[in-house]
């Protein structure tokens, strides 16, 4: 995953030698769905760097105005030179080449030339600063509507779509605004400035070029809506092809203790064949709109040169007027297949604002109150009063919730998979909010305490260890701002994780990988575990699973975890029978809801959910023991 | 790269038309100012009007000429392109499906998956640039030179001097610049990084109030990319400019010595007016072989990858029967009958009654095995027996070796020292055909294939009868979720089956298993997605049609191994007990250990 994402970056990023990005035409493009609200917000990125965007407009407007101009230029020293040559050839006295003249114009054309590479430089200068800061700007607020949006959508969103739009979507925009943008522009200045050019050369062969300039249009569009199809059955095939390659590869060792290798070719063979059809037809289609604009162009050309020509016989214009015309037309076809590819990409790029204005429209975390309470020395006595909650507002899951934990106590949460025992901790951390009723801290309304203050009260210890690249020690003591050596040690000391760490060739610097593989999952949990102890919270969250742990890992962990627990009101999604029977309080959990509350002696007198539960995990010997 | 220039065999005959075809284009390309020269000095200095049309019809048809053999090329270059990556592709996928996990594990399933995608796309590409790009640069360059000295070999002096002045200003942008888009690269996986780490452990980040740190986190990897970025940009972004200078001022130049060498009667008005032009296209053919620069590493990185794969020999040769298998496999030909493959793969995936087995189902004989590459072996001398009838269970901590184990049966991978015998025959002798149609695996993580239910739970048996589909769907207790399903057996499941739960998956993964009735069942801590119920009712169930079968549990609950006749603890990868759950009791430490770290002690002693 990772991998292809990297692989689209690079071609993202990929630079052009100032050309259009390569994209085959008839492509189809993403479009936006509202392609003008989109654009405007997108400029209101823009609006802070106007000063800096008109700069660059103006180098842009001057250095393609001394290119144009300088043909016109150079027409006349070739004019002066085949004049020259003429009344030599017709022996005319004292006819000689004006050089000085010539010399002059040459000169003058090296100054044009030099102002507009600068001017050409600068604007590219200019604009990677302001394309680099706007979309770093856009990348800022992402990063920082990311931190504001609920739980409630990363819960909704998968990650990598989130990803998508945070990191592809964006690449798009600067790429566009780095390169697409500036050749827009001096496109169609090019364009505006050939034609003033042209025609102040010659109206008549102005019309001349422009009766070409259609018919590319044509062919363009024409080849185009040809190729359409074929591209689509093409990426049709393509992403059957991938999911199977995907389907078959992840299922490798199914397909091979089925038996299955060579159906799963033949099937691979299938579509590949289908690839090969739908793929080399989307491509020639698409690969003849360059030889026939150019057999336009040339035709263009040719037009001009025999036209030309006769004019020049009939001295109804100059040699030099002709050359010059020549070039006009030779650069005319450039920057209308420019502004054509140009226009595509700028549809995909409001279309990728558009998927990152989504996120950043998301529905926030309500703000926090006007007047806050802050909590000074907490002891964690935690209340569920009357809560009510479901994640839609259809299927109600708690009904009239009422829970007190005194400091100090243990809240085992028990019941199936699935049955939706992070629901109460979302509730708890104000991940979600309730639907009615409250749930206090020490008597204080938890909608009544920051947030940030209200989760600082909580250690939490999951089972899905989340570590990030860097050294152990940050790792460890992720929970504060500074921490020193001695605590971050006594933490790991604490935690079991003090001699394991020691024996890794850097110790406490050891830096974890992106995936963390480099320490074994039963080292994470105790790495998380001293990360909660290092935090020292009045309320704890643990979950005790340790399914992918080795036996000895586990007496740690399990001794860790109890050294945190103890004075502490703690919240545990419990696995084990000894934590669930020394519980102050059980919740049984199933399909969502806490159907049944008590202690378990108490649960397992009333022979329901809890007692049946009980028995099939822990086998005969269990009911044996209630029996008995 | 060149060593993939092999598939490009049997398109040598289009290649070589599509080299001839471009040359002819290039040729054309640069015939056309050569008659705009002739106008000039023949038609326009005479001022012969029927001249200047005669050579005008000329040009349009060297123009449509060129057209027609550009088509050409870009239908052959199609051909050619596309044909070559769907020809690395099959080969390629073929070859794959061959590996063992063993070489799934060295390179990596999402590696794999994007080498056959997105590497051969872009090798794709790449041919198809080439094709067009690649042979029209030189061509054009040589073309535009010998035209050029052809006119006037002296003016072609100021080429001389501004074609190596452009390639130096090309190599000295590029190599300050290419080596800075790398870090770019490496600045935007940061950036992806912190990210994806902010998305995963949203929980935690908030939980420890380290909202306002991880954005600080985010804008410095921010900041840092977008600091190179500006940077490359602006190198990158001088050259353009540079280049349009050099083509520019080496016009001015040409036009200055012409004019001299015009003057002094060594050179024609109109030869100039070409000459111009043929250095426009040489230099312009640079540019283009520039950009080929920037875009064979790429190309070449990805062909490296692909190469990879296809040198790679899978670990786990078959016996001299098997070896038509493999090869027809690769080919995709009819078999000869005997041997186990596509076609007969169904056959062969038909198992044998349980009765055919006698003796022991599964023998360990010392068994050593160690990952490549590792220091310590996985499994290290590990030997047992399990028997026809008999639940075999295998416990042992994370580490231990367990699924290792059994991923040795159906010979995933080969072991270092001892053998394993299924149905008295070592695994080495058997084709892998042969072995796995013994077998009824089911993985740790459920994997289900696009298409219907019954469609995956007939892949353990391809001739199961509708009713045989529904028995085994029963015992594996997924009858009553299917049903509830709107089209039932005909439900589509999505890629990776998306659209169901867990235990769902898991349970048609049983099913898939249970319809083949295979003499051994490999349950590889299958039922730990399975609520308690579930779990006991299934394996009540199971128990009832694999009383004549060998079945092997791997699994973390004491509870799923409590009944089974035979418990094998490893640790660490050595056999620490082998006996019942009450004798292990007695005897072995680590069992006990293990009983004692999942709360049951209390209770086994009560």
């Amino acid at each position: 995953m990772s991998e292809q994402q990297r692989k689209q970056n690079t071609e993202r990023s990929g630079f052009s030698f100032g050309g259009p990005r390569p994209g085959a035409a008839g492509m189809p493009v993403q479009k936006a769905r509202d392609f003008r609200g989109t654009l405007r917000r997108l400029l209101h990125y823009l609006r802070p760097h106007r000063w800096t965007l008109a700069a660059v407009l103006l180098t842009a407007l001057l250095s393609t105005v001394f290119n144009i101009v300088s043909p016109k230029i150079m027409g006349d020293a070739t004019t002066k030179l085949f004049e020259g040559m003429l009344a030599k050839m017709e022996g005319l006295p004292g006819a000689a080449v004006d050089f000085p003249y010539i010399h002059r114009i040459l000169w003058i054309l090296v100054g044009l030339y030099g102002l507009s590479a600068i001017f050409g430089y600068l604007q590219q200068y200019l604009m990677a600063g302001v394309a680099q800061k706007i979309v770093y700007d856009l990348r800022r607020d992402v990063s920082a509507k990311l931190a504001r949006l609920p739980l409630k959508y990363y819960d909704s969103h998968s990650h990598g779509e989130t990803l998508s739009r945070a990191v592809n979507d964006v690449d798009t925009i600067n790429s566009t605004l780095q390169q697409s943008l500036t050749q827009l522009l001096t496109s169609v200045i090019t364009l505006l400035g050939i034609i003033v050019m042209m025609l102040t050369i010659s109206p008549f062969l102005t019309l001349m070029i422009l009766i070409t300039l259609p018919l590319s249009a044509v062919v363009a569009k024409v080849v185009a809506a040809k190729a359409q199809p074929y591209f689509v059955n093409q990426q049709r095939t393509l992403g059957n092809l991938n999911s199977h390659v995907e389907e078959m590869f992840t299922g490798h060792a199914i397909v091979k203790a089925f038996g299955h290798e060579a159906k799963s070719i033949a099937a691979f063979h299938r579509i590949n064949d289908h690839l090969y059809d739908a793929g080399w037809r989307a491509q020639f289609i698409s690969g003849m709109i360059m030889p026939l604009m150019m057999l336009v162009n040339n035709l263009g050309y040719v037009l001009v040169a025999v036209a030309g020509g006769v004019m020049v016989t009939q001295r109804t214009i100059t040699i030099g007027d002709v050359q010059a015309f020549i070039q006009y037309a030779r650069q005319f076809a450039h920057p209308i297949g420019q502004v054509a590819s140009i226009v595509n990409v700028m549809q995909s790029t409001v279309a990728a604002a558009e998927r990152v204005f989504e996120l950043l429209d998301e529905p926030e975390d309500l703000p926090e109150p006007a007047k806050v309470v802050k909590l000074t020395a907490p002891r964690g006595r935690v209340c569920f009063d009357h809560v009510r909650f479901g994640y839609s507002p259809e299927e109600r899951l708690i009904d009239d919730l009422n829970i007190t934990a005194e400091p100090g106590a243990t809240i085992a949460i028990v019941g199936p998979t699935g049955a939706g025992k992070t629901t109460l901790i979302n509730l708890l951390m104000r991940f979600y909010e309730i639907d009615g009723g409250a749930i206090t801290i020490d008597g204080v309304d938890i909608r009544q305490v920051k947030r940030g203050e209200l989760h600082s009260l909580f250690g939490m210890v999951l089972q899905d260890t989340w570590l990030f690249h860097g050294t152990i020690r940050d790792n460890i003591a992720y929970a504060c701002d500074v921490a020193s050596e001695e605590a971050v040690v006594q933490a790991a000391k604490a935690a079991h994780a003090d001699h394991f760490i020691r024996t890794l060739p850097e110790g406490y610097d050891t830096i974890l990988n992106e995936e963390a593989s480099n320490i074994s999952q039963g080292q994470k949990q105790l790495l998380t575990i001293a990360r909660a102890i290092l935090a020292d919270p009045a309320i704890l969250i643990l979950d005790e699973a340790t399914s992918s742990v080795d036996t000895r890992t586990e007496v740690f962990i399990q001794q860790a975890m109890r050294r945190l627990m103890k004075g502490r009101t703690s919240f545990v999604i419990a696995h084990r029978l000894s934590t669930i029977r020394d519980a102050d309080l059980i919740l049984v959990m199933n399909q969502g809801k806490v159907i049944e509350q008590g202690t378990h002696d108490m649960l397992l007198a009333k022979q329901e959910f809890y007692a049946e539960l009980y028995h099939s995990q822990f086998g005969s010997n269990g009911s044996k023991e209630s029996t008995g | 790269m060149i060593k993939l220039a092999r598939f490009l065999q049997p398109y040598r005959m289009a290649i070589a038309m599509v080299l001839l075809l471009i040359f002819l284009q290039s040729l054309s390309e640069l015939y056309l100012p050569t008659l705009l020269a002739d106008i000039v000095n023949l038609g326009i200095v005479r001022g012969d009007t029927a001249y200047i049309l005669k050579i005008g019809a000329v040009m349009v048809t060297v123009a449509a000429a060129g057209a027609l053999c550009a088509i050409g090329a870009n239908y052959l270059s199609s051909r050619v392109a596309v044909g070559f990556s769907k020809q690395v592709r099959a080969l390629l996928f073929t070859h794959v499906e061959n590996f063992s996990l063993q070489e799934f594990d060295q390179i990596g399933t999402a590696s794999l998956i994007t080498r056959t995608t997105n590497d051969i796309a872009q090798l794709q590409q790449a041919l198809t640039v080439m094709l067009r790009l690649m042979v029209s640069a030189p061509l054009m360059c040589i073309g535009g030179i010998i035209m050029a000295v052809s006119r006037d070999a002296e003016l072609s002096l100021v080429l001389a001097v501004v074609i190596p002045v452009l390639a130096l200003v090309i190599y000295l942008v590029a190599s300050r610049g290419i080596p800075l888009f790398r870090q770019v690269q490496v600045k935007l996986d940061g950036i992806n990084r912190v990210l994806r780490e902010n998305l995963t452990g949203v929980r935690v980040v908030r939980a420890f109030n380290r909202t306002d740190y991880e954005k600080e986190r985010f804008d410095q990897v921010n900041r840092d990319f977008t600091a190179t970025s500006v940077q490359v940009n602006r190198i990158m972004g001088s050259l353009m400019p540079l280049m349009l200078l050099i083509m520019n001022l080496s016009t001015v130049a040409i036009l200055w010595f012409g004019a001299n060498r015009i003057d002094l009667g060594k050179m024609q008005i109109g030869d100039l007016m070409a000459f111009i032009q043929y250095a426009m296209q040489i230099l312009f053919a640079l540019m283009m072989l520039s950009f080929m620069f920037v875009m064979l590493p790429r190309a070449a990185v990805s062909a490296g990858r692909v190469n990879e794969v296809l040198e790679m020999e899978p670990q786990i040769k078959e016996s001299a029967t098997a070896r038509t298998e493999q090869r027809a496999m690769v080919t995709t030909q009819p078999l000869p009958a005997t041997a186990a493959t596509g076609a007969t793969a169904a056959t062969t995936a038909t198992p044998m009654a349980p009765s055919q087995l006698k003796g022991p189902a599964i023998e360990f004989d010392h068994v050593t095995f160690r990952y490549p590459g590792a220091e310590e072996p996985v499994l290290e001398d590990v030997s047992f027996t399990a028997w026809p009838g008999e639940t075999t269970a295998i416990i042992g901590g994370t580490g231990a070796g367990k699924s290792t184990l059994l991923a040795l049966i159906p010979r995933f991978y080969d072991v270092d020292s001892g053998s394993i015998r299924v149905g008295g025959t070592d695994v080495r002798a058997m084709t892998q055909a042969e072995l796995r149609g013994q077998l009824g695996v089911v993985a740790q993580k459920a994997v289900l294939f696009t298409g219907t239910v019954a469609e995956n739970i007939r892949y353990g048996n391809e001739k199961a009868t509708d009713e045989e589909v529904r028995q085994a769907a029963r015992i594996a207790q997924a009858a009553d979720f299917i049903e509830t399903m709107p089209e039932g057996y005909d439900a589509l499941i999505a890629q990776g089956g998306a659209n169901l739960s867990g235990g769902q998956k898991q349970r048609l993964a049983m099913a898939r298993a249970i319809v083949r009735r295979p003499p051994i069942y490999l349950f590889d801590d299958s039922f730990s997605a399975l609520d308690y119920k579930t779990d006991a009712k299934l394996r009540a169930a199971l128990k009832e049609i694999t009383n004549e079968a060998a079945v092997l549990i791997v699994a973390q609950r004491v509870s799923t191994v409590m009944e089974a006749e035979r418990i094998i603890v490893l640790d660490q990868g050595r056999v620490a007990g082998n006996g019942s759950h009450r004798e292990l009791m007695a005897t072995c430490a680590v069992y006990r250990e293990i009983v004692a770290s999942q709360g049951a002690e209390e209770d086994a002693h009560e």
